[in-house]
C-alpha cells in the first residue's frame, strides 16, 4: 500500500458547532493505482484531498503514507513529504505569474536542494514529457489554459513523487484541452505513478482504473 | 540566499513606484542623518585645524599663575624661576614626542611701537634662532637673525605680513627702516611669511573671538636684545614642534613635567609652567558643536522610524496579495524558515537599496550646504557604511513580523485565497 486511510474523520469548528466534513473515510491505495473519486459540490473531495495530500491532519483516524504514520509529523517534516512524494495539479493551475515555465517547474526541486543546473535539465525533461519543449521560457500569461495546466502536471511531476494528486485538474479546461490532460494522466499511470484524481464528470472519471464516490463525507466504492 | 536577493530585486523592480514611495522614509532620513555627520566631521576637522594650525604641531609651554598665563606687563619676574639653559632644551629634544624646542620672551599686546606715528598693538616676540623652524615660517624679503645678531645684542626686528601692512599701509618697502620699541630704534631686516602654516578659516563672528589671537599681526626681535627694550632675567616660555597631531598632548605634558622640576615646592605653589593643550581646547569646542548638531540626528531617526513603518505596512500589503504564491509554494514543499528568508530578504534590500540611495543623496545635500553657507563638510565612509548597514537592519525588523505572518500562513486557506 502506498497510502492507508483508515476511519478517518475531520470536523470543522463552525462558531459553537463543529460540521463534520469526512466521516469515516477509508481508503486503500497501491503503489501504480489510479482512481478516480467522484461527488457533489460540498461533499467534501477537496477535504479528502488536502488530507491524503498531507495539507492537513485529520481531527481522528490514521493514515500511513509511504510506511510514515502522517499524525505523528511536524510541519517542516509534512512539508519535507509533501516535496517527496506528492505531485499536486489544481483545478486553476496555480502557476506563478511572473516565472517562466521553466522556472515554474524546477521549483519544487528547488526546496529539495537541487543544484541550479540539476533543476533546469530535470525540468526541460518534464516539460518536453507534457509536450511543451518549445514553450520552457513561456510565462503563464502567455500560455493558454490547457498549457498552463500542463506545465503545472511537469511541476507535479518534476521531483519523480510516488503519488500525483490531481484535483479537478479538466475543471477550468474545454474538452480538447482536457483529453490532452487525460492522456498525460494515462502515460504517467502507465510508467508507474500512483494517480488520485478528483473530478465530477464522469467522461473523465472512467479513465481511472477504480471510482469511488463521496456523499455527505461518507466514501464508497471501488466501482471497478 | 543569492536567489533570494535576485528576487527582491525582480519584486522591488516590478513595482518600481511602489518601492521608491515606500524607500522614500528611509532615503530622506538617510540622507538627512548623512548630510548632518558630514557637517559635524567637517566642522570638528576646521576647528581642530585652526587651532592646531595645518601641520605645524607646535605645543606652547609657559608660566601660568593659576588660569592665567604669567604676565610681565603688569607683573614682576616672580622669584624663583630660573631662566632655561641648553641642558634643559637638550633635556626637552630627547623625548620621543618632541623634534624641536625653542625659547622664547613675549608680550601679547604691545605698547609703545611705533614706524613714525603708525602704532602697532600686535605681538613682539623675543625669540632664539630656532623659533621660525618650529612654525615652519621663512623668510620672504630681507634676511633671518644671524648669529652675531644674537652676540652682539642687534637692535633688529623681523616683522610679519599683518604687521607689515598695519604699519606700512603706504607700500614702503620696511627693510632698513626704524621701527621703535618702547622708545628704542630697531632696525628691520626682514619680513616672516608665514604662508607655511595656517590661516585660520574664520566663518562666524564665535570663530572669530576664537581664532583671533593670531590675526593682529608679530614682530620678532632676537631674544638677546630682549632687556634692551624690556628686562632683565624675564623667564622664556617654550614652543615645542612635536612629532605628529597626536603627540601633542603627551609632549606638552612631559615639557611641562621637566620645567615643573626646575621650580622649587615654594615657587610651584605660585607659578607654575602649563602646556597650551590645543587638542583638548580642540576636543572642547567640537562636543559643543556636536552635541547641539546630535539633536538634528534624534529629529532624522524619527524619518527612519516612519520609514520602517511604511515599509512593514507595505511588506503587509505584499503578504496579503501574494497569498496564493505562498501557499503554493508550501504545498509544494516549501518550509517555513524558507518563506520567512524570503520576505525577509525582500524587506532587507528594499531598505538598504533605500539607505544607498539615501547615502547618495546626503552626499549631495552635504556638498549644497558646504556650497550654499560655507559650512565645511567631510564625508565619513564608516558612517555611510554604517548607514546602508542600519537601514538593512530595519528591513529586518519591520519586515521581521509580516515575513512572520507569510511564514505561517496555512497553505489550505491560502490556496482557497482568492
Ligand atoms: N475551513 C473550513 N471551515 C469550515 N468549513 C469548511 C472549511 N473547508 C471546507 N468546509 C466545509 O466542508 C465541506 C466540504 O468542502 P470541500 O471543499 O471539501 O467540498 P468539495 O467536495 O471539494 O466541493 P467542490 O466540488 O465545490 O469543490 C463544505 O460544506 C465546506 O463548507
Ligand atoms: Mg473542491
Amino acid at each position: 500500500m502506498i497510502l492507508e486511510l483508515s476511519h478517518i474523520y475531520k470536523d470543522y469548528p463552525q462558531g459553537k458547532l463543529t460540521v463534520p466534513v469526512l466521516k469515516d473515510v477509508s481508503l486503500s491505495v497501491e503503489e501504480g493505482d489510479y482512481i478516480a473519486i467522484m461527488g457533489p459540490s460540498g461533499s467534501g473531495k477537496t477535504t479528502l484531498m488536502n488530507v491524503v495530500g498531507c495539507l492537513d491532519v485529520p481531527t481522528s483516524g490514521s493514515y500511513i503514507l509511504a510506511g510514515k504514520d502522517i499524525a505523528r509529523q511536524n510541519d517542516n517534516q509534512m512539508a519535507e513529504i509533501r516535496n517527496r512524494y506528492i505531485g499536486f495539479v489544481f483545478q486553476t493551475f496555480n502557476l506563478l505569474p511572473k516565472l517562466t515555465a521553466q522556472d515554474n517547474v524546477s521549483l519544487p526541486l528547488l526546496y529539495a536542494g537541487v543544484s541550479k543546473r540539476e533543476r533546469r535539465q530535470k525540468a526541460a525533461i518534464a516539460l518536453e514529457k507534457v509536450g511543451l519543449a518549445d514553450r520552457m521560457t513561456f510565462r503563464p500569461n502567455q500560455l493558454s489554459g490547457g498549457q498552463c495546466q500542463r506545465v503545472a502536471i511537469a511541476r507535479a511531476i518534476v521531483g519523480n513523487p510516488k503519488i500525483l494528486l490531481a484535483d479537478e485538474p479538466t475543471g477550468a479546461l474545454d474538452t480538447k484541452s482536457g483529453e490532452q490532460v487525460m492522456e498525460i494522466f494515462q502515460q504517467l499511470n502507465d510508467e508507474g505513478v500512483t494517480i488520485v484524481m478528483i473530478t465530477h464528470e464522469p467522461d473523465i472519471a472512467r479513465r481511472a482504473k477504480k471510482i469511488y464516490h463521496i456523499r455527505d463525507g461518507i466514501l464508497t466504492g471501488p466501482v471497478q | 540566499m543569492f536567489e533570494n536577493i535576485s528576487l527582491a530585486f525582480q519584486g522591488i523592480w516590478s513595482h518600481k513606484m511602489r518601492s521608491i514611495l515606500t524607500m522614500l522614509g528611509i532615503i530622506i532620513g538617510i540622507a538627512a542623518i548623512i548630510s548632518i555627520v558630514s557637517t559635524i566631521k567637517g566642522t570638528n576637522e576646521q576647528i581642530k585645524q585652526n587651532l592646531i594650525g595645518a601641520g605645524n604641531n607646535a605645543v606652547t609651554v609657559q608660566l601660568y599663575q593659576g588660569d592665567e598665563a604669567y604676565d610681565y606687563s603688569w607683573n614682576a619676574i616672580p622669584s624663583g624661576v630660573p631662566l632655561l639653559t641648553e641642558d634643559t632644551r637638550t633635556q626637552l629634544e630627547a623625548l620621543d614626542e618632541v623634534e624641536l624646542a625653542s625659547y622664547f620672551n613675549y608680550r601679547s599686546y604691545a605698547e609703545n611701537i611705533y614706524y613714525l606715528n603708525t602704532s602697532f598693538n600686535g605681538k613682539v616676540l623675543g625669540i632664539d634662532d630656532k623659533y621660525f623652524d618650529v612654525f615652519g615660517y621663512y623668510i620672504q624679503w630681507g634676511r633671518n637673525f644671524l648669529a652675531s645678531d644674537y652676540e652682539k645684542f642687534r637692535k633688529v626686528v623681523i616683522i610679519d605680513h599683518t604687521a607689515m601692512s598695519s604699519l606700512y599701509p603706504t607700500g614702503v618697502n620696511p627693510i632698513g627702516t626704524c621701527i621703535e620699541i618702547r622708545g628704542i630704534p630697531f632696525t628691520v631686516v626682514g619680513v616672516v611669511d608665514k604662508k607655511a602654516a595656517f590661516e585660520p578659516v574664520i566663518n562666524s563672528v564665535e570663530d572669530y573671538e576664537t581664532y583671533s589671537q593670531e590675526s593682529s599681526g608679530e614682530i620678532y626681535i632676537p631674544n638677546a636684545s630682549w632687556c634692551i627694550p624690556y628686562q632683565f632675567d624675564e623667564p622664556q616660555s617654550v614652543v615645542l614642534k612635536a612629532v605628529d597631531t597626536d603627540s601633542m598632548t603627551q609632549a606638552g605634558n612631559k615639557a611641562q613635567d621637566i620645567l615643573n622640576g626646575l621650580l622649587s615646592q615654594s615657587t610651584r605653589k605660585k607659578v607654575s609652567f602649563k602646556s597650551e593643550d590645543l587638542l583638548k581646547q580642540a576636543k572642547n569646542l567640537q562636543d559643543l558643536q556636536t552635541s547641539t548638531s546630535q539633536q538634528l540626528l534624534w529629529i532624522a531617526s524619527i524619518s527612519l522610524l516612519v520609514g520602517g513603518i511604511g515599509v512593514m505596512n507595505i511588506m503587509l500589503v505584499s503578504v496579503t496579495e501574494r497569498t496564493r504564491e505562498i501557499g503554493l509554494k508550501k504545498a509544494i514543499g516549501a518550509k517555513k524558515s524558507r518563506i520567512l528568508w524570503q520576505f525577509l530578504t525582500e524587506a532587507a534590500v528594499l531598505t538598504s537599496l533605500g539607505g544607498i540611495l539615501g547615502v547618495v543623496g546626503g552626499i549631495v545635500m552635504a556638498r549644497v550646504i558646504s556650497r550654499l553657507t560655507t559650512m565645511p563638510t567631510a564625508i565619513s565612509v564608516p558612517a555611510a557604511a554604517v548607514a546602508v548597514l542600519f537601514s538593512m537592519a530595519i528591513g529586518v525588523i519591520f519586515g521581521f513580523f509580516p515575513a512572520v505572518k507569510a511564514a505561517n500562513l496555512n497553505p489550505i486557506d491560502a490556496l482557497r485565497h482568492e
